[in-house]
């Protein structure tokens, strides 16, 4: 009797052993086939040769990432997207983290409407959003029309197919996460930390930098990583403000694929914005946790 | 304690009308009646919808969008209501391995998941076909549902279902009858997510679409790299309605104030 009952607990707990494998099975079959296979295969086409007449031709070549590393045009890319991208994370920390502890101060019903203003446009196809920008920073734009008409210009200015004008469209492409890294962050914030310093004297503006900032620190940072490794591999924004002549690492990929039909050397393009994301994700998480490290609490 | 300042207020204006104004401009030149993009807008004219409703690529691409989006995300669906029970509810090795896996799509710049696709669609042939489509937009909305479904199994009442269960219920029973109702809201808000971000794809999509299966998006892009009239904002204010619609659809089910809530990460 005490026997069967313990078997009949071993065939019950070998069953649900097996549970979480048989549930994950579909979304692992589907991710391997449909994920792991493809990049597994971008890595090797990267290594492969390229011939105009003949195509792709298999090999175990280095040919193509040293093109890449070695030549002054690619590298002029490589400094762009980097260029961009770093200026896109500093004006969206810079402006996102205001925005965010306002949100969070605002009147419950006001709040609800802002947040979905500020946060909204994320849900919007990124082509409608550039779309806006390329109207509103063109030779006649609004933007021109505006400064003109208050003769704070005498010409216009070309914003459109300028580094400044993709910085711009990628700020508001992607200061929504910022704000929303910032927001949970500062859901953890004690109030009453706020509430003390208010009543010891401070001022609004003294509160936010002496106390509020210094604990939202990791949020603005987490929303920074999120912004920058987006804004170093965007398509759609800088390959309609920067027209064809502004050329970023994820505009030369596909016009790698698609025009020049050079796959293999695409494909080491591509690798490499991995790789040097990726490094300086780890190096910039490095950095902050020592940084936090350092401070006790 | 609830006030701002005159300072914050002006900046806080500033950064609404920044965030607005792009999609306010391009739904106001949607109404123009004028044959080139500008403005001031003169009056409202419907002359740029009408254009649309008479151009069959486009008519045709916004289908292929609206079938895309329902089919990807009915399958991104399908596959992770198991898989986020399993990380949800079991303690099993490889747990943290497969949750990061099941997000790793947004890990990977879009561009080379959109690479990648193109040479694995290539070689298997099936390159430019709708469920080459599906296939990728499902992994690429993947994360989204999953990370619904995640918050909603953890909020899931195990009572009910040991009450279900106690009161003779089979394993199956017990699923249909007390999980999966508990579940909708999260599987329905996951698959509204979904599918305004396969509705919204393009850099994906640009490598593996076909000219028989360009999506509404990629025929956008397409467009406004050639000329700029202002059909394109036409076609911009059609995204922006569905996209509203289904978001809309999502704040009742959901609130999407709780969407954000745990989205930093």
């Amino acid at each position: 009797m005490d026997q069967t009952l313990e078997s009949r607990d071993r065939t019950l707990r070998r069953r649900t052993r097996f549970t979480p494998l048989w549930l994950s099975l579909p979304a692992l079959a589907l991710y391997g086939v449909l994920l792991a296979v493809p990049l597994a295969m971008t890595l090797v086409l990267s290594v492969n040769l390229y011939d105009q007449t003949r195509g792709v031709i298999p090999a175990l070549s280095a040919a193509n990432y040293a093109s890449v590393l070695g030549d002054p045009y690619f590298q002029r890319i490589f400094l762009r997207t980097l260029r961009i991208a770093l200026i896109t994370t500093v004006v969206a920390a810079l402006i996102g983290t205001p925005e965010a502890w306002i949100l969070s101060r605002l009147a419950p019903r006001w709040r609800a409407a802002c947040l979905l203003t500020v946060l909204g446009p994320l849900f919007i196809s990124v082509v409608v959003r550039t779309l806006g920008w390329t109207i509103l920073l063109g030779r006649t734009g609004l933007i021109n029309q505006a400064l003109l008409g208050v003769d704070l210009l005498d010409r216009p200015v070309e914003l459109l197919f300028t580094e400044t004008g993709i910085v711009i469209a990628l700020v508001h492409v992607l200061v929504p996460f910022v704000v929303i890294a910032v927001w949970t962050a500062l859901q953890r914030v004690d109030p009453a930390s706020e509430r003390a310093a208010l009543s010891l004297g401070a001022s609004g503006r003294m509160v936010f930098f002496r106390i509020v900032l210094p604990q939202i620190v990791p949020g603005v940072l987490s929303g920074s990583v999120i912004v920058f490794s987006l804004a170093a591999s965007a398509f759609a924004t800088p390959a309609l403000i920067g027209g064809r002549r502004l050329k970023v690492v994820a505009t030369t990929i596909y016009d790698e694929f698609l025009t020049t039909l050079d796959w293999p050397l695409g494909a080491a393009i591509s690798v490499l914005l991995v790789v040097s994301v990726v490094a300086i994700v780890l190096l910039w998480n490095r950095l902050v946790e020592r940084r936090y490290a350092a401070v006790p609490g | 304690m609830r006030r701002i300042g005159w300072f914050a207020g002006t900046f806080h204006g500033a950064f609404i009308v920044f965030m607005l104004a792009p999609l306010v401009v391009v739904a106001l030149v949607a109404f123009t009646p004028d044959g080139y993009l500008s403005l001031p807008v003169h009056g409202p004219s419907l002359r740029w919808f009408r254009a649309l409703l008479a151009d069959p690529a486009f008519v045709e691409s916004f289908w292929i969008s609206i079938r895309l989006g329902v089919v990807a995300a009915t399958l991104a669906t399908a596959v992770m209501v198991p898989a986020a029970l399993a990380i949800g509810r079991y303690r099993f090795a490889g747990r943290e391995a497969l949750l990061g896996f099941v997000m790793s799509p947004l890990m990977i710049p879009t561009v080379v998941l959109g690479v990648a696709f193109l040479r694995f669609l290539t070689l298997v042939r099936v390159q430019g076909t709708f469920a080459g489509l599906v296939a990728c937009h499902a992994v690429v909305i993947g994360p989204y549902v999953a990370r619904m479904l995640l918050v909603a199994v953890a909020g899931l009442d195990r009572r009910v279902e040991r009450a279900a269960v106690s009161l003779g219920a089979s394993r199956f029973t017990t699923f249909r009858r007390a999980t999966v109702p508990m579940l909708l809201p999260g599987i329905a808000g996951g698959w509204l997510l979904a599918f305004i971000a396969s509705f919204d794809e393009l850099t994906v999509t640009i490598f593996i679409a076909s000219p028989a299966t360009t999506t509404l998006p990629v025929r956008l892009f397409s467009h406004i790299a050639q000329t700029t009239d202002p059909l394109v904002a036409s076609v911009s204010a059609v995204i922006m309605a569905v996209t509203t619609l289904v978001l809309l659809a999502l704040d009742r089910l959901y609130g999407v104030d709780r969407l954000f809530a745990g989205g930093g990460r």
